[in-house]
């Protein structure tokens, strides 16, 4: 069974330095930091202290309000370091690896009930990998979501390429499928990318319901297939879980260990070689790529993505990073200017709608000073879903939790409506305005 | 420069830091700002708020120009000077210097005054408005007058909102409206749309009757037969050659400016779309009703009413926000302007405070879609 959705509004950016279909290098796992920080509501407790042995697949963390949920260590190694930061908060758990790696066995027994399900993916960490809707926070283990989504594509600038880096995986899909199916009566939801569509293997995946997207970003953005598909409203919820976990969480079934490696992209304009490194999460950024001084690291998109620094980890859910130069340099009468060719806009205030194919040299300048919002009808523009975004903005920056609800904040999440940030001539970080509602919500509905 | 002066007494701790309001504007005028980019996306598009700003002066410039053009010519004409065409643009462009001097002046020194006392960037808007306020007043207004409309039209309408992006109504045709109620002689009448004030002293004139087309056609003469209204005829109105406020009189110069605005997206098109809609509907009923002999048509080529749709009533910031409210309000504005016009003893010209009226009420056409909508989402919510 197959649906279609087209999105018309949308923007790609276009951003120079996609990845190549080559795998540049292989990181062999040598220091790698299991990052509390990458999990939204998750309050870690150590398991673990400094000179422990642990496996791949060994509990390195524990949730306080939830025994049931555990971090894994992606390695076999030694606890080399515990980092904490301000107010003692804890930041990374930093795992020597050794030189051969052993696993935890967990059983190769295919689950065959919920529960069944829930304890493999509780067992072996991988329950971090499902996010919970509304909010985008961990998954809670006492519900039964409505459905379970998967969007098997990224539409976000210069993301991996799923077909390159899951293309092979079609077994451990297909058990990851079978698996999360048995946690819901709504199905899997799997969104495939239409301009794929005849030759990706991910419509092939049986159990699933299957849903043809086109469209430009954020099309692949699961909340915005989700928001076409059922949307949310008031009291369900939703779990959805990225392509590159549901391959590991069907690699643990069919292999019995926890194995994370993954393909990242290692994009942007800064990078020399753009091209895919094999690699844990947890590595150090330098294993994965040389930082020339200037460049800012994100993990992820350029949208989305959280700045690493040159001395930061892979995080849990990310398969790319994008290296920018820092755009400190001032440019004289820029917004003056007739032409600016190496400025994108996609605003037609300027002319880089005569060049649709031309990429640039993003850096990150925010080309503009910080105003009231003037321009909102760009915001429509970018957002492909039934909902005002200004409204809900402007309802989150009042706090009005009545009018958050009312204009559809249980089917946002801050990705969604990262363009905003990005075409926003009063240079407002909608994406933190969005953020901070939901932190409201969650406050005030728990 | 503004940048060499900056570190130190104008830094943060600095002896002047509490002018830095003013100079960051003078300093992010002349280059783009250094800040990068901290929270949400890591790149940024080029646009930015003095961009959008300029595209709207720019689209102004034809009007203005016409208009320049266009006083010189009024003048010649009513007083029977022999001027060629650039004594003609050149008396327009001296006539209206110092009209444009004293809205920016007064204008940004508010503007540059309240940012300070609120601690943030000076905002870009006044770019716009205080190109406006000129083009939309007779253009022997005297300063003062002038001086006095911007302070209040800023102050009372844009500052004590907050400033760009926060006000209710257009600051602009507040200008216009606190002049128009507040000295009518000025302001209206017969006499105040041809330029006379340097001609006076040259020559001994008396203050010679030039009415407007629209006031004309208020008076019913309209010929059917030659379709001229007085001795103005349709192309007379539609290439501006006409007495008027400045920018107003050109329907080439506008429509230049609008597709400017269009094209750029600036400008919303379904507004003035929508408002020549309103017009025209209002204006082919009144025709039916024999309130009128003029037809419809004439009522987008006469007095302000195609420079309101195109440059007034689009104002992001007072228009209504939502896509089907723009429509409406649109529609509202040109519908009203006309009725003003038609069934109106008082008043000729109804652009102004249909415009003045729809910013009051569009956070109410908002409100009425946006719950619509809202209406309409609960109910595919609850049967997806």
């Amino acid at each position: 069974m197959s649906n279609h959705l087209d999105l018309k509004k949308g923007l790609d950016i276009p951003l120079k330095g996609a990845a190549a279909p080559t795998v540049a290098k292989t990181v062999k796992p040598g220091l790698v930091a299991v990052k509390p920080t990458d999990f939204k509501g998750f309050l870690p407790r150590l398991l673990v202290k400094e000179g422990d042995r642990v496996l791949a697949g060994s509990p390195v963390l524990v949730d306080k309000q939830n025994p049931a949920i555990l971090v894994t260590s992606p390695v076999s190694g030694t606890v080399a370091q515990i980092v904490r930061g301000e107010k003692r908060k804890l930041l990374a758990v930093l795992v020597q690896a050794d030189d051969s790696q052993e696993y935890v066995d967990f059983g190769s027994k295919v689950p065959a009930d919920a529960e069944q399900v829930k304890e493999l993916l509780l067992k072996t960490g991988l329950w971090m990998s499902l996010v919970q809707r509304p909010y985008g926070v961990m998954a809670d283990p006492a519900l039964r979501p409505k459905a379970v989504f998967v969007s098997t594509y990224s539409t976000a600038p210069l993301a991996a390429d799923t077909e390159f880096t899951l293309g092979d995986r079609f077994a451990d899909i297909q058990a990851g499928v079978n698996a999360l199916g048995l946690l819901t009566d709504g199905g899997v939801h799997l969104a495939v990318n239409k301009a794929v569509w005849s030759s990706t293997p991910f419509h092939k995946v049986e159990h699933a319901i299957t849903h043809e997207v086109s469209g430009k970003h954020p099309a692949g953005n699961v909340g915005v297939q989700i928001s076409h598909i059922a949307p949310i409203q008031k009291g369900e919820t939703v779990w959805t879980v990225s392509p590159l976990l549901l391959a590991a969480i069907g690699r643990v079934i069919n292999t019995g260990k926890l194995d994370l490696t993954r393909k990242v992209a290692v994009t942007g304009p800064v990078v020399k070689n753009p091209a895919y490194v094999v690699a844990l999460p947890g590595t150090p950024v330098k294993e994965l790529v040389d930082v020339p001084a200037d460049a800012r690291v994100i993990g992820g998109d350029v949208l989305t993505g959280e700045t690493l620094g040159a001395d930061g980890c892979l995080g849990f859910f990310q398969d790319q990073l994008t290296l920018l130069h820092e755009g400190t340099e001032r440019e004289w009468f820029g917004w003056a200017k007739p032409f600016r060719p190496k400025v994108h806009s996609s605003s037609w205030c300027y002319f880089s709608w005569l060049t649709p194919k031309k990429k640039y040299d993003m850096d990150t300048n925010l080309h503009g000073g910080p105003r009231a919002f003037v321009e909102t009808k760009c915001f429509e523009d970018v957002t492909p879903m039934d909902i005002f975004p200004i409204y809900l903005i402007k309802a989150c920056l009042a706090g009005d939790i009545e009018k958050m609800e009312k204009f559809g904040i249980y089917e946002v999440l801050p990705e969604d409506l990262a363009l905003c940030d990005y075409v926003d001539p009063s240079k407002n970080d909608i994406q933190a305005i969005i953020q901070q509602g939901i932190d409201l919500m969650i406050k005030e509905m728990a | 420069m503004a940048d060499e002066k900056k570190p130190g007494l104008f830094e943060k701790g600095g002896k002047l830091y509490w002018l830095h309001s003013t100079i960051d504007a003078f300093d992010t005028f002349l280059r783009v700002p250094g800040t990068v980019t901290a929270k949400g996306a890591h790149v940024r598009d080029g646009i930015d708020l003095k961009r959008v700003m300029i595209m709207v002066v720019i689209a102004l410039v034809p009007a203005a120009l016409f208009g320049m053009y266009n006083v010189g010519l009024q003048t010649s004409l009513t007083y029977g000077l022999d001027w060629n065409f650039w004594h003609m643009f050149w008396y327009g462009l001296l006539r209206m210097l110092p009209l444009f001097v004293v809205s920016y002046l007064v204008g940004l020194a508010i503007e540059f005054g309240s940012s300070q006392i609120r601690g943030e960037e000076v905002n870009e808007g006044y770019l716009v408005t205080g190109f406006l306020i000129p083009l939309i007043v007779p253009v022997d207004v005297p300063l003062w007058m002038l001086a006095l409309a911007v302070a209040f039209s800023v102050i009372f309408v844009k500052e004590v909102f907050g400033g760009t992006g926060m006000n209710i109504w257009n600051p602009a045709l507040v200008a216009r409206a606190f002049l128009f109620f507040s000295y009518p002689s000025s302001m209206s009448g017969s006499s105040v749309w041809v330029s006379k004030t340097w001609v006076s002293a040259l020559k001994d004139v008396d203050a010679v009757s030039a009415a407007t087309p629209l006031a004309i056609a208020h008076d019913g003469a309209f010929d059917a037969a030659t379709g001229a209204v007085g001795q103005y005829s349709f192309l007379d109105m539609f290439y501006g050659f006409i007495p008027g406020s400045t920018g107003e009189t050109s329907v080439i110069a506008i429509l230049l400016g609008a597709i400017l605005l269009v094209w750029t997206g600036v400008a919303s098109w379904k507004i003035m779309v929508s408002s020549i809609a309103g017009g025209l509907l209002v204006g082919w009923l009144g025709q039916l009703a024999g309130a009128t002999a003029v037809p419809c048509y004439y009522q987008l080529v006469m007095g302000g009413f195609l420079f309101g749709s195109v440059f007034m009533a689009t104002d992001p910031v007072t228009a209504a926000q939502t896509e089907t409210g723009k429509w409406i309000y649109g529609f509202l504005i040109g519908a009203l302007a006309v009725v003003v016009r038609l069934w109106n003893p008082g008043y000729m010209e109804g652009m102004m405070l249909a415009i003045l009226f729809m910013n009051t009420m569009a956070p109410l056409i908002d409100h009425c879609v946006v719950t619509s909508r809202i209406n309409r989402r609960a109910k595919r919510i609850k049967t997806a």
